[in-house]
């Protein structure tokens, strides 16, 4: 698109490329065979390591400034494992990549590149009732926390819910790519999807980009036909049904409580919503990346509704510690 | 961390699996089904990374059950071995390989009990008991001294008892929970009186 200003652009090596994308395209055409780019990768110093994985430019995860604070996460999502032959891994070196970018490597990144929700308890279990799901609501990057009111629960349509840990993007985009084709489906067989199938659909989509650094690990849950259903799905492409499932740094504090308490929860909804609760506040205090507010929701035949939202803080008060 | 066995006797298999589904630390489920049913008389055990394990093993069934549906009658377990164990090679040197490890259990009417192993580098071998996990390196000994080829269904489910309660000594991690299922002319039946009750999950 060319545009009246004959101004000539300086490109200062600090610039990045999508800046210089930006300015290219305000220079007139005749002057664009000209403006060549400044840095073609050779010249820029690398101070990082490069990855091997697929998109590691652009996703940035695999660095070593996010590795401290994946200590945790790589617990939970564990990488590929070691154990495949060294004859199909990539030789050591350069990443491959199937085209070199026009204006030459990026420069290095200053800074994160983008929020992952590394920290985080989400926990869902099932009963007579329904399945109850209760969430934090606290972001972190490294040890800055970036928010204390995320919306960690996404409905996938008004009886099915997914939760969110992980990276947060990878999580909202997927399930809404999940809640429109299972809108598709509905409209299809003129049948309300199955938690079954909405899960399953969620697990063969992040299977095919096992391995390219996707994070996901969300808990299904829901009310169809066959009664109350609750699936754990995640990035390495695990998928399994239960009765209770805790996801997050700060699972296995919740699932302390969570189990203990399971007995006496199948009563009522109240008691359920109530011992999810306790079990994200305990949690909560426990994980320093875990906080914000409490969030608990309950699926029933009707559907699903939020029922409490509270601070830790509130908590701490009502509780008596 | 998961473990898997089979004992070929005469006429029929007896293969069991754990019933744990883990995450780093947390047993995420305590009564997981690793045995996907091929045919009427074939099982495939599957362990290994987590998301490779289903997804091979359904695509493996459902090809199993193409077959029978174009040609009107069930692969035989040798076949059904070979053929998963080619698609285990196959994927073995491209970007995607599966790492799964495997037992096929199958009954033919005609060739009899078979059991094979195969493991995520694509070998196959047809043997007379077998196992997979860190649980084989300490109940292989224990097939080998007390397993002999007429070995009856009784003894069988004897012997399986024996391999069990020594993980229940000496491993480390804690399998509370197994399934076992014999596959025989008649089909697949669940074995009932295992040790280790199933852990309510």
């Amino acid at each position: 698109m060319a545009v009246a200003s004959s101004h000539l652009v300086y490109i200062t090596p600090r610039m990045r490329s999508r800046h210089f994308a930006l300015f290219l395209s305000v220079t007139p055409l005749t002057k664009m065979a000209a403006a060549r780019p400044p840095f073609c990768g050779r010249r820029l110093p690398l101070t990082r390591p490069r990855s091997k994985m697929a998109l590691a430019s652009v996703l940035r995860s695999e660095l070593p400034e996010f590795n401290k604070s994946l200590i945790k996460f790589n617990k939970i999502f564990p990488e590929d494992s070691e154990a495949i032959p060294e004859i199909v891994r990539d030789p050591p070196g350069p990443p491959r990549v199937l085209a070199a970018p026009p204006w030459g490597v990026e420069a290095a990144p200053e800074g994160p590149g983008f929020q992952m929700l590394h920290g985080t308890t989400t926990l869902a279990f099932k009963s007579p009732a329904g399945v109850t799901v209760a969430v934090d609501s606290r972001a972190t990057a490294g040890s800055y926390i970036a928010s204390q009111s995320v919306l960690k629960v996404l409905p996938i349509n008004a009886r099915i819910l997914g939760t969110m840990a992980g990276g947060a993007a990878d999580c909202s985009f997927w399930q809404r790519l999940v809640a429109r084709q299972c809108r598709v489906q509905e409209l299809r067989n003129k049948e309300p999807v199955s938690v079954a199938a909405a899960s399953k659909l969620l697990a063969n989509l992040v299977y095919q980009y096992k391995g390219m650094g996707l994070s996901l690990g969300t808990m299904v849950c829901g009310w169809d036909k066959r009664g109350p259903a609750l699936y754990y799905v995640d990035s390495e492409g695990q998928r399994v049904a239960g009765r209770a499932f805790a996801v997050g740094s700060g699972s296995s504090y919740a699932y302390g409580v969570l189990d203990r308490g399971l007995a006496g929860a199948a009563a009522t909804a109240e008691a359920a919503c109530a011992l999810a609760r306790r079990a994200i506040y305990q949690a909560a205090r426990r994980d320093a990346y875990s906080g914000g507010r409490v969030r608990v929701f309950h699926v029933g035949p009707q559907g699903w509704r939020e029922e409490s939202a509270d601070d830790v803080a509130a908590l701490q008060e009502r509780y008596g510690e | 961390m998961e473990y898997l066995i089979g004992i070929q006797g005469p006429d029929y298999v007896l293969v069991a699996a754990d019933t744990v589904a883990a995450t780093s630390i947390i047993q995420m489920k305590h009564d997981h089904d690793k045995m996907f049913k091929m045919s009427e008389k074939i099982l495939l055990l599957c362990v290994g990374e987590p998301g490779d394990t289903v997804q091979f093993a359904e695509y493996i069934q459902k090809n199993v059950q193409l077959y029978k549906m174009r040609n009107g009658y069930e692969l035989s377990p040798t076949a059904a071995a070979n053929f998963t164990r080619r698609n285990l090679a196959d994927y073995l040197r491209s970007r995607t390989p599966y790492h799964v490890n495997l037992l096929l259990a199958g009954y033919d009417d005609h060739e009899g009990p078979a059991l094979y192993y195969m493991d995520y580098l694509a070998a196959l071998a047809k043997a007379p008991f077998a196992a997979h996990g860190y649980g084989a390196f300490l109940t292989l000994s224990i097939l080998d001294r007390y397993y002999k080829p007429g070995i009856t269904r009784e003894e069988a489910v004897e012997l399986l008892k024996k391999c069990l309660e020594e993980l229940q000594k000496r491993f480390i991690l804690n399998l509370t929970s197994f399934n076992a299922r014999f596959i025989d002319k008649e089909g697949i039946h669940e074995v009932d009186n295992i040790p280790l009750t199933k852990v309510e999950s």
